[in-house]
C-alpha cells in the first residue's frame, strides 16, 4: 500500500503493508532511528512519537491508522519551544544513563508540558508512567520536567 | 571520525615497565599510544603484578582538537566520559576541548576491553591519570625546546603551555614537535594535587547527551549497512532444544521473506543453538513471517524442569546433609545446643532476566573469509573470539565496533545474539541485522540463579551471634555451582557474618540445571544480601534490639578480612573492612533520622548494609504499607564508602540512585519462572519493571576516606532488596522470606 506520510514536517511516500506498524517504517524505511523499539506492544514507550501533538506508541500504531496525522520525533521535537527547553533540561540534569529510552521519555515529557505547564508530582506520574527506564533514571526524568516548566526541581514527595 | 592508527605503536619489555611511544597520527597529529602493566594500587598502595592491561590514546591535532579513546563498552554506567575525564584532567586540558571516541576493539593495543565488575574505575584510576600526565609533560618538553628553556620553566594550563617571558603556545602548535621527542616513563610522571583537579570530582553530564536527547543513531539496533536484510532467529522455547523440521516453503512465500533457514547449533547457549532464522527485506517483514512459522522441536532434557519442581528438591535437600562444607568455624553445632535461643528461617529467591530495553541485536557482515560486527556488546574481545571459534577463523579476521548499549547489566557479557547474526549473514551471503523481540529476550537469557537458604542462629543473652549456620540450596553438578551461582569469590568465603561469629557454617547442596545463568549487576550479591541482611534483622528482632544499633554491634570488634590478589585483573580486591561499614552504617542512621523519624501506623524504616565491588553501602528505606497490603516505598537513603574520589558526581549519584531503584523493582515484581523447561513471562506486563510512579526519594551520600576510588556500577543494588523487605516488617510485623514480594500476604486482617 501507498503512504503520505509528513514526518517532521517533511512529506515522505512510501509503499508498505497496511499493518505495518509506524516505528517500522520510521526506523526501517525512512531512516528515522530516534524511536526505539523496547517491547513492541506499548508496554514501554521507547518508540513514542506525537500524531498531532498527541504521544502515540509507535510500535502499536499500524501505519494505516495514521492517516494525514502530522508525525512528529525525538529527531523534530527541537522545533517546538517545548522540546528545546525539555533537551536543554535533559542535558543539565544529566538525565541518561544508557539513554536508550530517554527519546520515547522526552517525547512524554513535551506532550504533558503541551497541554499542562505546570504539572504536579501526580500528573508527572499519570503522563510519564507508560515510559519505562530500565536504567532507572525516573528522578532526573522527573526534575528535568520541572525544570523545563519553571518549577522548582527539588523532589518534595517525602512524607513526614 | 576515526583517526587511522600506526599499528607499531605498541611496545611492552620483559620486565613490564610502563613504555609509552609517541608516533605521528594519520592525518598530522600527534597520537600517544599507551601499554600500561598493572600499575593499580587499589589495595595495598603498592604497584600490583601482571600483564599490561591497559591502553589509551590521545589525539591532539594541530589545528588544537583533542581526541580521547574510551576503551571500554558504553552501558549506561558513564565509561565513556569518565576514564576520558580522567587523561584530560592529568593531560590539562578543558573538557571542552575534549572529543570522545570509542577505541578499536583489539586485545594486543587495549588489554581487557569488558564492562564489567564495576572494574572500569579500579583499573584504570591511577594508568589512565598516568596516560594523560606523560602527554603533559610531553608537552612541556616540547615547548621547552622551541623556547631554548628548561620544561621546569613552563607551566601548563587549559592545552597550553606557559613558558618564560609571557610566552605561550598551544598544545596543537606543539604537537608536530612533540612527536620528535622520546616518551616519558608514564610511571614517573608526576600527577597533580587532587586539590588542584578542574575535571576529576566535577560534575561532567555524559559525553553523549546531546546525541541522546536528539535522537541519534548511537545504539546497535541504529546501524545499517548497505544492502542489509534484516533477521529474526527462532530458537525452541525449551533451552537447548533442536529444530527438527519447519514450513520453511510457506515462510519464504510471506511477502519481503528472501531466506528461511533451519540452523543445525550446537550445545553451547553462549554461542550459536538451534533454531529458525528467517531474513527479509524490513524486520517486520521477517517477525511478520516468523509468526506463521511451524516447527518441530526436539525438545530434550530441559523440558523436565520447572520452578516448581526446583522448589519440592530445594525442600528435600534441605532436610538432608548437605552436599558441600563452602565454610566452617569452630563448632556451630555445639554453640547451638549451648545458645540461649535459636532461630531458624528460609530464605528463597527467583530466577531473574536482565531485561535491557534494547533487545539483544547485532549486525553482521561475512565476506572473503573476513568477519564485521557490529554490537551493544559488554564484551566485544569474547565475541570476536567467540565468532572466530564458530567460524575457524583467526580472531585477526573478526573486527568487532563497539556501540553504544541500550543497558547492559551483564546480559551483554555474552554474545550469543554474535554467534547468530554471524551465521546467518554467513549462510544467506548479505549484511544482517539480526534483532530479537521482547520475548526471545526474556525467554533466551542467562539468569540471576534462583537461590534457597536454610538458616539457622544461636544467640546469646545478650544477643550476641554465637552460631551461625547456612544450608544454601543452588544449582550445579559434581560440586560446582552454576555461573553467578555460589556464595564466595576468588576462593574466599567471607560472606557476613563469617569473620565475625566463632561457630559458623556454610555448606551447600546443588540441584542439575538445564537453563542458563550469568552474572546479572552485583552477581551472588544480588540475591545473598537480601537472605543474608533479612535473616540478620530477624536475629536483631529475636533479641529485642534496635536493627540498626544491632548491626553496629555485629560489626565489633573491628576487624580487617585478608586482600584477595586477582592477577587477571591487575589488581587486588581489599578484604572487607568492618570500620568502613560502620561508618556508612553511621552516616545513614543520621541521614535517615533513624530512632527519630516520627512514623505513622504502617510506616515502617528498613535498613541494610553490604560489601561488594569494593564499595560499602549502607540504605535506610521508609515504606508505607496500606490496609489492602499495597506497598510504597516513600524514601531511601544511602551513605556510601568507594574511597577518596567521587569522580564524577553527577554520574555516581545517578548510578546509585539507579541500581537502589533497580534493588526495588527485583523486590516488588520481577520473577523467572520455568514451566516445562521453557520461560513463561513474554514481557513487561508479567516481567514489570518498576515505573516512574513507584521511584521514591534517594538521598545519596559519599563518605570521602583514604582509599583509592572503586567502582559504582554495582555495589549500590544489594543492600536496597534487604532494606526493603525489613522496612516491611517494621511497618507490617510481616517478614518477607521470599522474593518478589506478594503484596496480598501484607493485607491487614
Amino acid at each position: 500500500m501507498k503512504y503520505t506520510l509528513k514526518v517532521n514536517e517533511v512529506v515522505r511516500s512510501i509503499d508498505v503493508s497496511a499493518d505495518t506498524p509506524l516505528l517500522w517504517v520510521l526506523r526501517d524505511v525512512l531512516d528515522v532511528k530516534g524511536p526505539k523499539f523496547g517491547c513492541g506492544v506499548g508496554l514501554c514507550g521507547a518508540c513514542t512519537v506525537h500524531l498531532d501533538g498527541v504521544s502515540v506508541r509507535a510500535c502499536s500504531t499500524p501505519v494505516s491508522a495514521v492517516g494525514a496525522s502530522a508525525i512528529t520525533t525525538i529527531e523534530g521535537i527541537h522545533k517546538s519551544a517545548l522540546g528545546r527547553k525539555l533537551q536543554a533540561a535533559w542535558m543539565d540534569l544529566d538525565v541518561a544513563q544508557c539513554g536508550y529510552c530517554q527519546a520515547g521519555q522526552i517525547m512524554s515529557a513535551t506532550a504533558l508540558l503541551a497541554r499542562n505547564p505546570r504539572p504536579t508530582d501526580a500528573d508527572i506520574d499519570a503522563a510519564m508512567s507508560g515510559n519505562i527506564c530500565r536504567c532507572y533514571t525516573y528522578l532526573r526524568i522527573r526534575a528535568a520536567i520541572k525544570q523545563a516548566a519553571g518549577l522548582p526541581t527539588s523532589d518534595t514527595r517525602e512524607v513526614a | 571520525m576515526m583517526f587511522d592508527y600506526d599499528q607499531t605503536d605498541l611496545k611492552v619489555d620483559a620486565s613490564r615497565r610502563l613504555f609509552l611511544k609517541a608516533s605521528a597520527a594519520a592525518g598530522g597529529g600527534l597520537l600517544l599510544s599507551f601499554a600500561l602493566p598493572i600499575t593499580v594500587k587499589a589495595a595495598t598502595g603498592k604497584n600490583g603484578t601482571g600483564g599490561y592491561e591497559l591502553n589509551s590514546y590521545i589525539l591532539i591535532s594541530s589545528n588544537g582538537e583533542i581526541t580521547i579513546l574510551a576503551k571500554i563498552p558504553e552501558i549506561g554506567q558513564g565509561v565513556k566520559t569518565m576514564l576520558p575525564m580522567l587523561i584530560a584532567e592529568e593531560l590539562d586540558v578543558t573538557w571542552e576541548s575534549v572529543r570522545v571516541e570509542f577505541s578499536p576493539v583489539d586485545t594486543e593495543r587495549y588489554g581487557r576491553q569488558t564492562a564489567g565488575g564495576s572494574m572500569a574505575t579500579p583499573i584504570n584510576w591511577d594508568p589512565l591519570r598516568r596516560v594523560g600526565a606523560a602527554g603533559r609533560q610531553m608537552m612541556l618538553t616540547a615547548a621547552a625546546r622551541q623556547w631554548n628553556c628548561s620544561a621546569s620553566d613552563c607551566r601548563t594550563e587549559a592545552g597550553r603551555v606557559y613558558g618564560p617571558k609571557g610566552k605561550i603556545a598551544d598544545y596543537g602548535k606543539l604537537a608536530a614537535t612533540a612527536v620528535t621527542l622520546p616518551a616519558p616513563d608514564p610511571a614517573k610522571v608526576p600527577l597533580k594535587d587532587p586539590k588542584d583537579y578542574r575535571i576529576i570530582g566535577k560534575r561532567i553530564t555524559g559525553i553523549d547527551n546531546q546525541e541522546i536527547v536528539t535522537g541519534k543513531p548511537l545504539f546497535g539496533i541504529d546501524i545499517t549497512r548497505p544492502g542489509m536484510l534484516y533477521a529474526v532467529y527462532q530458537k525452541c522455547p525449551v533451552f537447548g532444544g533442536k529444530a527438527v523440521s519447519a514450513n520453511l516453503d510457506a515462510i519464504r512465500r510471506e511477502p519481503g521473506v528472501r531466506h528461511a533457514f533451519i540452523v543445525a547449533g550446537g550445545d553451547d547457549p553462549g554461542s550459536l543453538l538451534s533454531g529458525v532464522a528467517v531474513a527479509a527485506d524490513t524486520w517486520w517483514a521477517a517477525q511478520s513471517a516468523r509468526r506463521k512459522l511451524q516447527i518441530k522441536w526436539d525438545e530434550g532434557p530441559a523440558a523436565s524442569q520447572s520452578s516448581a519442581g526446583f522448589a519440592g528438591m530445594a525442600e528435600e535437600l534441605s532436610g538432608r546433609p548437605p552436599q558441600l562444607v563452602l565454610r566452617k568455624d569452630g563448632d556451630a553445632k555445639k554453640a547451638m545446643e549451648q545458645a540461649a535461643r535459636v532461630v531458624e528461617a528460609s530464605y528463597s529467591y527467583p530466577f531473574l532476566s536482565h531485561a535491557t530495553l534494547e533487545p539483544q541485536n547485532c549486525t553482521a557482515e561475512v565476506k572473503d573469509g573476513k568477519v564485521e560486527i557490529w554490537a551493544p556488546t559488554q564484551n566485544p574481545q569474547g565475541g570476536q573470539a567467540l565468532v572466530a571459534k564458530l567460524l575457524g577463523i583467526d580472531t585477526a579476521d573478526v573486527t568487532v565496533h563497539m556501540t553504544r548499549a541500550g543497558g547492559g547489566f551483564g546480559r551483554r557479557l555474552r554474545n550469543d545474539v554474535m554467534a547468530e547474526a554471524v551465521w546467518i549473514a554467513k549462510t544467506i551471503g548479505a549484511p544482517v541485522k539480526l534483532l530479537w523481540d521482547r520475548t526471545d529476550d526474556i525467554q533466551h537469557d542467562f539468569y540471576r540463579p534462583a537461590g534457597f537458604h536454610h538458616f539457622k542462629a544461636g544467640i546469646d543473652g545478650n544477643g550476641k551471634i554465637t552460631a551461625f549456620t547456612d544450608h544454601f540450596i543452588s544449582f550445579g553438578k559434581n560440586g560446582n555451582f552454576v555461573d553467578s551461582a555460589g556464595l564466595g569469590f576468588a576462593g574466599a568465603v567471607s560472606e557476613f557474618p563469617s569473620g565475625f561469629v566463632d561457630n559458623l557454617s556454610f555448606t551447600a547442596s546443588l540441584i542439575p540445571l538445564e537453563v542458563p545463568t550469568g552474572p546479572l549487576r552485583a552477581p551472588q550479591s544480588n540475591g545473598l544480601a537480601f537472605a543474608f541482611q533479612g535473616f540478620i534483622d530477624e536475629l536483631a528482632h529475636a533479641a529485642g534490639r534496635d536493627p540498626l544499633t544491632y548491626r553496629l554491634e555485629l560489626l565489633q570488634p573491628p576487624r580487617k578480612f585478608r586482600d584477595i590478589p586477582i592477577p587477571a585483573f591487575g589488581l587486588t580486591l581489599f578484604g572487607f573492612d568492618s570500620r568502613r561499614m560502620t561508618d556508612v552504617l553511621k552516616h545513614v542512621q543520621k541521614k535517615s533520622g533513624w530512632g527519630k523519624r516520627k512514623l505513622s501506623a504502617g510506616t515502617g524504616l528498613g535498613v541494610a548494609f553490604y560489601y561488594s565491588h569494593l564499595g560499602y553501602f549502607a540504605e535506610v528505606m521508609q515504606v508505607t504499607v496500606a490496609a489492602t497490603g499495597e506497598l510504597r516505598v516513600d524514601k531511601v537513603w544511602v551513605a556510601a564508602d568507594i574511597g577518596s574520589q567521587i569522580i564524577n558526581p553527577s554520574n555516581a549519584e545517578n548510578q546509585v540512585q539507579g541500581a537502589v531503584l533497580d534493588g526495588i523493582s527485583q523486590a516488588l515484581g520481577q520473577a523467572v519462572t520455568l514451566n516445562d523447561g521453557h520461560v513463561i513471562q513474554r514481557n513487561f506486563d508479567d516481567y514489570p519493571l518498576l515505573r516512574i510512579q513507584q521511584a521514591p526519594p534517594v538521598e545519596v551520600y559519599f563518605l570521602k576516606t583514604d582509599y583509592p576510588p572503586t567502582g559504582l556500577g554495582e555495589p549500590a543494588l544489594p543492600p536496597a532488596v534487604p532494606a526493603l523487605v525489613n522496612a516491611v516488617f517494621a511497618a507490617t510485623g510481616k517478614r518477607i522470606r521470599s522474593l518478589p514480594i506478594d503484596t496480598a500476604e501484607l493485607k491487614s486482617a
